[in-house]
């Protein structure tokens, strides 16, 4: 069944006609994704050829899911025209919006959050991968040949991270991969998928990552500990990070004594996850869990 | 991006809200001429980008013109928690009645804006927050209404705040969606003996994704004091510098981080992050390994990639064409795992360099580079 996406859903790219847009959708494409629309009001009405197959493009949001019943949307547009895009998805109710765009002003993102949740649209990202249910659709830009269909659910906040364990626990497999982004404020957060995972009856374990900066990590562990009964286990990022310092994540950033990793394990390990030191004895941690039944 | 006292104050003026008369200079023979236009008697404040400047002994008081002169002199070179005040602000002393605190900052896990204000302003709010949670009191704003009149009474009155108030809270709204700041705070906001109220001390915070749109700030974009940060900034790259023996490459954010964590568990010191992000062209190696091998504390570097939309191939050969414009001079651990793995693998052995050595998993890459860079 996976989370948040499934063979049935029906997809629409913003900014397909774009650079990155192009790119990711021919992947998309190629790797079974059901991409059913591209949105640009400048190139309404044309289609664009990819290897497997035609796409249209349609000049708003609305018209892509009138067209076609699109339920999902993947946003490439480029940081000062997202969050027009967004509210634009919104709009029209659309029930899940990808944002994979990295740079957007906070103030636009917290506007388009607002204006996504009164409406009932769910956001993940922005800069973020996106996610996938591997065998079945992928929203975003994460690698569809890294593993296969499985029963571990992953989010974290890490784009390469995420490749990182999908790499190491390929041969198990994975009903769900989100990544939920980097900035400081995003649409849909651990504790989101963390409930969706434990109601779904494809996921047996859960691996979540993490990084400095803020305090979603240890809001996921007391929501962990009070109702996640499937095993979790953890990987945080960023235990060398200076104070004050933003490591690549906009997000990412220890502000005197918050955020900081150290606090994150702790929070994680006093709620029954287990944490791994390096992403590669994360995954032995998961393969363990796993073998002992649990 | 934070902004100096002196700028936060401007933005508060620009925006209509009172603040007092003050000038910035780095030589104390122009805050003589300052404090002298000022009315001689000054408050002489080191400008630097962190808390406790009061205690440090970088806020003082002088009399006139002279001494305005003198304590300029002693402020300016003065260390402050690692940072060296190069600027001084000389303002009008103010006859303050009562102290208060306001700011507004982004509450992360809300996803929106929190309105934070006290009646016992001049102190740290934190502290105040810690032993007297009452009060301080916390408004979440609603994005789409932001801080109408209705909201900022709302927030005075919540915090014990006079009437007058709500105006400057309005308007500190303004400073906050206009200049897409992440954070505006002002500690302490006094009402004076005349009545007026004024912002005496403030803090902005930008937000670095939207200095695109911010002309004013565009160019003053931190690229940090440090040689090597100024390097790399001017190359486009994502790259903090850290005190220790190791470089680090690798792409994602969050990988390269990870990468810092499993390099210091092997017992030796990261001496910087730099992401190099997805696509890892061979520039774009090349400019990073000239700024890591360029840092003169690094013994040894580790190249740690995983090639998940990029092909390990063309990570590989962007690091063969790098080794032909960037003169190796310590040793280079590399990693390659993931999409195209072996053939990433090859196109390095090919190469065959005597200094770079490769090593399949990035615990044991980790290990090795640690190994090289902490042995003599």
């Amino acid at each position: 069944m996976a989370i948040h996406l499934t063979k049935e859903s029906k997809i629409l790219v913003q900014g397909m006609t774009g650079g990155e847009g192009m790119k990711h959708t021919r992947r998309m494409l190629a790797a079974g994704t059901n991409v059913v629309g591209g949105v640009n009001p400048r190139k309404a009405g044309r289609t664009v050829d990819f290897p497997d197959r035609p796409v249209p493009v349609f000049g708003s949001v609305a018209e892509g899911m009138d067209a076609t019943g699109a339920d999902v949307t993947v946003v490439f547009v480029p940081p000062a025209f997202t969050k027009a895009a967004v509210t634009e998805a919104a709009d029209a109710g659309i029930g899940l919006a990808v944002v994979i765009t990295e740079g957007v002003p906070v103030h636009d993102s917290v506007a388009f959050l607002d204006r996504a949740r009164k409406r009932g649209t769910r956001v993940i990202g922005p800069n973020c991968p996106g996610l996938i249910s591997p065998g079945q659709s992928g929203a975003g830009i994460i690698p569809a040949d890294i593993t296969k269909p499985g029963r571990i659910g992953l989010v974290s906040k890490s784009g390469t991270l995420t490749y990182q364990l999908m790499y190491e626990l390929r041969d198990i497999g994975f009903s769900t991969c989100v990544g939920i982004g980097g900035d400081p404020v995003v649409g849909t957060t651990h504790i989101d998928c963390l409930t969706a995972f434990q109601e779904d009856p494809e996921t047996d374990l859960i691996v979540l990552i993490g990084e400095i900066g803020g305090d979603a990590e240890e809001r996921a562990a007391a929501y962990i500990r009070d109702h996640v009964t499937k095993p979790v286990v953890g990987y945080i990022a960023g235990f060398t990070a200076p104070e004050g310092r933003t490591m690549g994540h906009a997000g990412a950033i220890v502000s005197g004594s918050s955020g900081t990793a150290r606090a994150k394990q702790q929070a994680l390990e006093a709620a029954g996850v287990r944490v791994g030191r390096t992403p590669t004895e994360t995954a032995r941690h998961v393969l363990a869990v796993l073998d002992s039944g649990a | 991006m934070d902004l100096y006292e002196h700028q936060a104050r401007e933005l508060f003026a620009d925006h209509g809200i009172v603040v007092p008369r003050a000038e910035v200079t780095g030589s104390p023979k122009q805050a003589r001429e300052i404090a002298r236009r000022l009315g001689g008697r000054v408050v002489v404040k080191a400008q630097v980008k962190t808390g406790g400047r009061g205690k440090a002994g970088g806020v003082k008081l002088a009399a006139d013109p002279a001494a305005a002169e003198l304590t300029a002199r002693q402020i300016l070179g003065m260390d402050i928690k690692g940072h060296t005040v190069e600027t001084v602000m000389l303002a009008q002393p103010v006859d303050i009645e009562s102290e208060f605190y306001v700011s507004y900052v982004l509450d992360r896990a809300a996803g929106g804006f929190l309105a934070i204000a006290s009646a016992e302003g001049g102190m740290d709010i934190e502290e105040v927050a810690a032993t007297r949670p009452g009060a301080v009191a916390r408004v979440p704003v609603d994005p789409a209404e932001g801080v109408t009149p209705a909201v900022a009474a709302r927030i005075a009155d919540a915090a014990g705040l006079p009437a007058r108030t709500v105006d400057i809270l309005v308007r500190l709204w303004e400073v906050l969606v206009r200049e897409d700041a992440l954070l505006v705070e002002v500690n302490p906001l006094v009402s004076t003996r005349d009545g007026q109220i004024m912002a005496l001390d403030g803090k902005v915070t930008l937000d670095d994704n939207a200095l695109f749109r911010q002309a004013r700030w565009g160019d003053e974009a931190d690229t940090g004091h440090d040689p090597l940060e100024a390097a790399a900034a001017a190359k486009g790259l994502n790259y903090v510098k850290l005190d220790g023996e190791v470089g680090i490459i690798g792409n994602g954010a969050g990988l390269v981080m990870s990468t810092l964590d499993v390099v210091a568990g092997c017992g030796a010191r990261p001496a910087n992050f730099l992401d190099i992000g997805g696509g890892a062209s061979a520039q774009v190696m090349a400019d990073g390994l000239s700024v890591v091998l360029s840092d003169p504390s690094v013994k040894s570097v580790f190249v740690n990639v995983f090639g998940g939309i990029t092909a390990c191939d063309a990570v590989a050969d962007g690091i063969v064409r790098a080794l032909d414009t960037v003169r190796l001079t310590k040793p280079l651990v590399v990693r390659l795992d993931g999409n195209n793995a072996e053939r990433g693998r090859a196109l390095l052995d090919e190469r065959a360099h005597p200094l770079v050595e490769q090593v399949t998993t990035m615990d044991g890459a980790a290990s090795r580079a640690a190994h090289l860079a902490t042995t003599p």
